[in-house]
């Protein structure tokens, strides 16, 4: 008899297509598991991004990956509301973000204000905090560029959205 | 006009405007002034390609003729857009572009501000998720007309000549006809009222601080709304159509 918090357990080992460390529970875009009886379960999922286009990919490991763990009938829903922020990054998905080079996200700046001092945002590799912002748009929809002034190492930022 | 026809008629204008802007704005992949620039045009196009899906998604449901975005978004007539001409304009130089996204994402967020408070749940929710992200983009685009006004002689002169161009554009933000009325009249989304001003306001105090002028010939141009285009629609279009005309039904 399979419980939901298994199901959980089993959506762990689904990745982000574009950050594989990260899996889709760490990145906070599973909302629901909804168990109907062992083989029948309805997993409901929000967008980081709305262009994200690696949704439909994560749709499809989520299924195959429960397939493979014998739950042969899965429905994957895609809510808009509430709205995914960062906020809904677990630590452990913060903690591996970090390991993996890419900086987790920081407390916010105000975007309405103009050319304000950007998010200084600790280097993942050195730590160092002598920063720079070189784009507020990166290699994904949810990153921005940045480079590291002291060990030089450019690297991406997993951007605040709230 | 029921109000089913409204919403789908308004959710229609909304979606439409995301698509062509984010078609037009793709079409500086590859071709950026900075490389940086460059990925930050695509990454505003792809998130206006997600409002898309999201906007021509709904639109096909409240239609109910069983159509779904691909099909609304690929497969019509020119004079069945009904984005407003701004968006349809070509990019020009990097700073016609910027001046083209000004407007519209100072828009955006004015209007988003108010449809995050619709009644209509999916409206709300899909305004709710764009909001967050067109706060980036109208950073981007209003730090860009203060830097190239403010900036060099040739600068200024250039984004003088953008904004001269496409201010005639710009009254058709706040068109309104039947389709607002009804949804207003009837609660379904929140008044309309105030947005222009506010929109004036800010776009202004920005063309002020980049030592702009805004034009004073009042001619302005509009249409797109009833899906009277300029000529550029047509032309984006082939190429935005061009797959599932001469492969229909094809699978990417």
């Amino acid at each position: 008899m399979v419980t939901e918090k298994e199901i959980w357990g089993f959506l762990e080992e689904v990745s982000d297509p574009e950050v594989p460390v990260l899996s889709v529970v760490d990145l906070g875009v599973v909302r629901t598991v909804e168990l109907k009886n062992d083989t029948t379960c309805k997993i409901t999922i929000t967008p980081t991004y709305t262009g994200c286009p690696a949704m439909k990919t994560m749709e499809e490991d989520i299924i195959s990956k429960l397939n493979e763990k014998g739950i042969s009938d899965v429905s994957v829903e895609l809510t808009l509301h509430p709205s995914w922020t960062t906020d809904w990054l677990s630590e452990n998905g913060k903690r591996k973000l970090k390991e993996y080079g890419i900086a987790p996200p920081e407390h916010e700046v105000d975007k309405s204000v103009l050319f304000a001092a950007p998010t200084v945002v600790p280097c993942p590799l050195c730590n160092s905090t002598n920063t720079k912002m070189v784009s507020q748009f990166g290699s994904t929809a949810c990153k921005a560029h940045y480079q590291c002034n002291e060990c030089l190492e450019p690297f991406d930022y997993f951007k605040c959205l709230r | 006009m029921n109000i089913q026809e409204a919403l789908f008629q308004y959710v229609l204008r909304l979606g439409d405007d995301s698509l062509i802007l984010g078609h037009r704005l793709s079409e500086w992949c590859g071709h950026g002034p900075v490389l940086e620039e460059d990925i930050a045009t695509i990454n505003i196009s792809l998130d206006l390609i997600g409002q898309a899906t999201n906007l021509l998604e709904y639109a096909g449901k409240l239609e109910g003729k069983g159509r779904d975005e691909d099909a609304i978004a690929f497969l019509r007539l020119e004079h069945e857009y009904k984005n407003i001409l701004l968006v349809e304009q070509t990019n020009g130089d990097f700073g016609k572009t910027m001046m083209r996204q000004f407007f519209f994402d100072s828009y955006r967020k004015l209007l988003f501000d108010r449809l995050v408070k619709s009644p209509d749940v999916q409206l709300a929710a899909i305004a709710d998720k764009a909001l967050k992200e067109t706060k980036y983009h109208l950073k981007h685009s209003s730090e860009w007309i203060i830097r190239l006004g403010d900036g060099t002689e040739e600068s200024h002169r250039r984004i003088q000549d953008s904004l001269d161009a496409l201010y005639k554009y710009s009254n058709e933000l706040f068109f309104t006809d039947e389709v607002e009325d009804t949804l207003v009249e009837n609660g379904v989304i929140p008044s309309l009222d105030g947005l222009e001003d506010e929109w004036n306001t800010y776009v202004q105090a920005i063309l002020k601080e980049a030592t702009l002028t805004i034009p004073t010939n009042n001619w302005k141009q509009s249409g797109g709304r009833l899906g009277k285009h300029t000529e550029h629609l047509g032309m984006l279009l082939t190429e935005l159509q061009y797959m599932q005309r001469a492969y229909p039904n094809m699978k990417w």
